[in-house]
This record gives C-alpha cells, structure tokens and sequence, in this order.
C-alpha cells in the first residue's frame, strides 16, 4: 500500500471490497428485493384480495371497524390501499392486544371484514433485513449504515483506481477469464455509477441522526425530540378532554383534501382522541406522489367539527435536500417502469460487488493453477463467496417454499419462513465446505435455477392463484412475482450450466495466464 | 499490497494496523468535529445548522479515510486527523461559549 496515490487507493479499494463484500452483496440483493416489497408481500399472502381502489368507501369501512372494535383506543393508524397495495390496514394502540402495544389487522376493502391471511412478513423482511440484518437494536442498522460507508469509499477509490473508466467502459473483452470479470466489473459500475453514488450516500443520510449524533447533541443537548419536532415540524395532539363528541365521517375529510390538493394520493390517516372533543384527524400525502419525502404534505382536522386546523410546515432547502436523498433511496414516487429500472440498478449494484469478490479470488488463484489444494485463507474467501452468493439465493428462495408450503394454521408461521431463509443458507455454507469450489457453485447455481423456476408451478398449485389465472385477471404483481421467479431460474441455470460444463478451458486459460508475466496495473487487484 | 513471499513485515502490519484505527476512529472523531462545528457556526436556523453538519460529516469521513491511506506514514495519518479535530473543536467551543453568555 506504499508507492503512489492510485495504488494506495487500489489496495484500500481491494481491501476493504473483500472484508465487507460479503455482507454488502447480502444488503445489495435483499435491498434490491425490496423495491418490490408490496408485490412480494402481495404474492406471500394470496389471501389478500384486490379491489378496485376507492379511497372514500375504504375510509368509511375503516371507521366503521375501529369504531365497533377500537373506540376505547387512544390512537388510530389508517393505512390506506393503494395501486400497489391491495390491504386496507388499520391499527390501534391497545396496551393489552399487539405487539409493543399496537395491534392491527387487515381489512377487505369492499365488505369491510378482516382478512385472514397467512401469517407471513413477505417483503418487509427482505426490506427490514437490508438493514437491520436480523441483528439486536441497533447494531444492523449501524453495521449495514457503516456497510453503505464502505460501499461509497469502494466507489470513490474505484474511481481513483480506474481514473481512465469511460475509456476502459467501451472495452469488453468477453470469454478472456479474468480480464472479463474485470471488464465486466468496471462496465457495471460505470454504466449504473450515479445510482451506487446516490444509493449508498442515502443510506448514510438516511440513518445519520444514529450514526453521527454529535452535531445534534452539540445544538439540541440531550433534547434530541426537540430535533425532530424542528425537522419533521409534528404538532402534537391536544390531551382527551373527556367530552364526548362523535368524530365526524372521515370520507367528509377526504373531500376535503381533495378540495386542497386535487388528485393527492392519502397514505395514511392518523387518529387522536376518537370520539372526544379534542378529536384530531391528520391526513398524509402518500410518498408515492413526491420525489422527495415532503413533510408539508399533511392536513390536520379538528375531529369534532371537521374544521381544517393546520397543514405541515414548508421544508428549508436543506431539508428538501436530505429529504430528496430519502426518497430518491426509497423510490416510493416510481412507477412502474422507473421501479423495475431501479430493481436492474440494484441487481447491477449486486453484480459489480459479486464480480469484485470472484475477482479477488480468481486473480490470487491463478499462483496456485498447478497445485491440488487452495492455501487456507484463499479456500476460506471461496466458501465465503459460493455460501454468500449462490447460498444467499437459495435462501431467498427457500423463504418463498417456505411460504407455499408451511400449512397456514402452524404457530409462529411467519418465524418459520424466516428460519427457512437461515437454515437453506447455513446448509449452502455447509455444502460449500464439503464441494470443491467450481462443483458447489455449479451445484447451488442448479438447485438454484430449480428452486425459483419451479415457484409459478408450487404457486399454481397450492394457492391457484398461479400464471393461468393472475394473467387472465390481470394481476400483474402475482403474474411479475412467478415471471420474474421464472427468469431468474433460467438466468441460474445458465450460470449453473456454464459452472458444471466446462471446467477444463478454464483451467487451461488459468495456467496460461499463470505463466505470462502479469502486465495488469496494480489498480486491477 | 503485493505481497513477497516471506509475507508482509511485523512493522507493516502493525503501520496498516495504526492507519485502519486512524481511519475508522480518527476519521470518525474528525467527521463528529466537522459537524458538531458546522451546526454551531453556520448562519442558518438551528436545525438546518444542524442537518448541514450531518449531511457532510460524511464527505469529511470519506476524506479522511482515503487520506488516512494515501499519505506517506501512520504517523501522518494520525496527526492529519487528530490536528483538524483539535482545530474544530476549538472553533466550536468558542462559538458555543459565545451562544451561551
């Protein structure tokens, strides 16, 4: 790490790719998931019936249920349906039902009725994961942020490292090993660079009032509160003053907003003091409708009289631009082109970390081409790689086996799915221990393949909701779920044919490129 | 980081070791100073202060990370966060003592 800038920054770029690789492929694929959160959970739970979206007769069901089942609660949450979403959820604070004091169910839009569908946490666990990485609070949120850090300084000194990228972007030299991997490499990185710049500094914005608390600690002292009351301008909610008072039909509201913003999509309601004079209503815009999270776009009612009381406060330039990082993160406002563009970004976002960390390994495995055995610590990065790559993927897809399989009655179903994604991971860590290294990548890749291309059929099969019948109805998020399922197989199993066919050119390339002087600039490493 | 065969010194490791601490912790203490700093003196509302200190406390952390392993010692890359951090610190006790008379 000595002799001049650029090579300082290949080695720290070389580094410290390979020590957080590993975690960020992991955060980077299940983040990437996440970008269709709503559709998964659509397809984890059949069960969920979709109607046509009218948010007045929604509003009015959802009264109606939480004043027969919740008029004794503080607090009532309003979820409302929307292009992507089919469930109606409303909550409520009840010290004694619900986890953490809050209980809520999902409700069918048309009758009214609580739906019960299958215990399962579908896309917010991929979602949750990506940033919590199943670890206690608040550790994943601080390990995965300062992942995200790693990720912006790899590109940073990938750039440095690469100074000359829009040149080395035109060249791809396919079917040449490992100079491919390195093309391959940089064209990713390059092609899709604004995304990953963007991406990973969000991330850090984000989740900065946890990682960085000194500057809010120097300004606010220990009233941090008191920060996010300034950022997010709440008002709180006046104390009940125990007169009862009925609160007035919360469709009358939504007229209302409609009234001041013409065409605005609500996310959610919130509900204070039900049934009490000091009644509050606060409708919020859903994120959908801005680039930005915007925390002017909320409406404040006096629950009693229906009168407008006050609308969120108007955003600083500074804030616009944390909360445009926000939600540029989130995509929340893409449609459905722009969230399948953002879906191939993170899966390119994936690829240029998987390529860095195969690279890695296949430019040191060249000095050993002759010899039987990989040296420990090269062996040790090659379990890691396959477990943490191929392993990753057939544990996304044992959690959706899991789903259709695991009958719905079972206790603690929706824990179940998750130890499935874990248990189908260790065993791939297992198996990658057992198999040499090109027979476990090809073996995993296959299963793989088998894994997801099967899913349409199991979907069909157990819930009847498969291809034939989502098509027809023009039920897109179940008809993308089993497509996407399917082409991912097909992709695997291309991978996986390449992994098991041909290991003997490869081989020879290897102790080619073994015997010829390296002419690779340090920065390739 | 090309690697002889008899494998990297002890001195080495351990001069890789001083300048991975002085990146992570160094560059961190740096980073806080940067933006403890900026939400003190910048001429905005409170909490917009306080957001622009956050929002580039980052890119402070950045730099001193890359510095921390371009420059020529471990010993360069400690005293190039640790003299910026005493600096800021320094502006910012002074414009906190001067907002708290």
């Amino acid at each position: 790490m000595k002799e001049g800038f650029r090579q300082a920054m290949a080695w720290l770029h070389t580094w410290t790719g390979l020590i957080f690789g590993w975690l960020l492929f992991a955060i980077f694929l299940t983040g990437t998931l996440s970008y269709f959160k709503e559709e998964i959970t659509h397809w984890s739970q059949p069960e969920v019936r979709r109607h046509a979206l009218d948010p007045a007769h929604s509003l009015e069901v959802a009264q109606r249920y939480l004043q027969d089942n919740a008029g004794h609660s503080g607090t009532w949450l309003i979820r409302m349906p929307n292009a992507r979403e089919a469930a109606l959820s409303v909550g409520y604070r009840d010290p004694d039902g619900g986890p953490r004091g809050f209980a809520s169910k999902t409700l069918d839009t048309r009758t009214g009725q609580p739906v019960e569908a299958r215990d399962s946490r579908g896309g917010e666990f991929f979602y949750r994961f990506h940033f919590q990485l199943q670890m206690p609070h608040p550790f994943g949120r601080w390990l995965s942020t300062f992942c995200a850090f790693i990720m912006l300084l790899g590109l940073v000194t990938g750039i440095i490292t690469h100074k000359k990228f829009f040149k080395e972007f035109f060249t791809f030299r396919p079917g040449k090993g490992q100079r491919s991997w390195l093309d391959g490499h940089n064209a990713i990185g390059v092609l899709v660079l604004p995304f990953h710049l963007m991406i990973s500094y969000s991330s850090l914005v984000l989740f900065m009032y946890m990682v960085m608390p000194a500057g809010i600690m120097a300004s606010y002292g220990n009233d941090t509160g008191k920060y996010f009351n300034d950022l997010f301008g709440r008002n709180d909610a006046p104390k009940a003053a125990h007169v009862a008072a009925p609160l007035v039909p919360l469709p009358s509201l939504y007229a209302k907003v409609q009234g001041l913003q013409p065409g605005a999509r609500i996310g959610r309601i919130q509900v204070e003091n039900a049934g009490d004079s000091n009644a509050r209503v606060t409708f919020t815009q859903s994120a959908a409708d801005h680039v930005a999270y915007r925390r002017s776009a909320n409406w404040t009612f006096d629950g009693a009289s229906g009168a407008l009381l006050s609308q969120g406060k108007p955003e600083s330039g500074v804030m616009m631009t944390a909360f445009s990082f926000a939600g540029l993160h989130m995509g929340n406002f893409a449609g459905p082109w722009l969230r399948w563009l953002y879906f191939f970004f993170g899966l390119a976002g994936t690829a240029v970390i998987g390529t860095g960390l195969v690279m890695w390994l296949g430019k040191r495995q060249l000095k050993h081409a002759g010899s039987e055995r990989l040296p420990g610590e090269l062996r040790l990065v090659e379990v890691l790689n396959i477990a943490s790559m191929s392993g990753l993927l057939l544990a996304v897809a044992g959690f959706f086996w899991a789903n259709r399989l695991i009958p719905v009655g079972v206790e603690g179903r929706a824990d179940w799915e998750v130890n499935a994604f874990f248990i189908a991971w260790g065993l791939s860590l297992v198996h990658a221990v057992l198999r040499s290294g090109r027979r476990a990548w090809g073996e995993q890749l296959a299963l793989g393949a088998l894994a997801f291309a099967l899913l349409p059929l199991l979907n069909g099969l157990t819930t009847g909701q498969g291809l034939n019948h989502s098509l027809q109805a023009g039920d897109w998020a179940m008809a993308g779920f089993d497509l996407t399922a399917l082409g991912t197989g097909l992709f695997l199993a291309w991978l996986a044919g390449k992994m098991l066919r041909s290991p003997k050119p490869m081989a020879r390339r290897a102790s080619r490129a073994a015997k010829k002087p390296s002419t690779e600039t340090a920065g390739a490493s | 980081m090309t690697r002889k065969t008899a494998g990297p010194s002890l001195s080495y490791r351990l001069a890789v070791t001083s300048r991975s601490l002085a990146a992570l912790l160094g560059g961190y203490l740096l980073a806080s100073m940067a933006s403890i700093c900026i939400a003190l003196v910048a001429p905005l509302p409170r909490v917009d202060a306080t957001l622009t200190g956050l929002l580039l406390s980052f890119v402070v952390y950045l730099l001193a990370f890359i510095w921390c392993f371009a420059c020529r010692s471990a010993l360069r890359a400690w005293l190039g966060v640790l003299a910026p951090s005493v600096l800021l610190g320094l502006i910012s006790g002074l414009a906190y003592w001067m907002k708290t008379p």
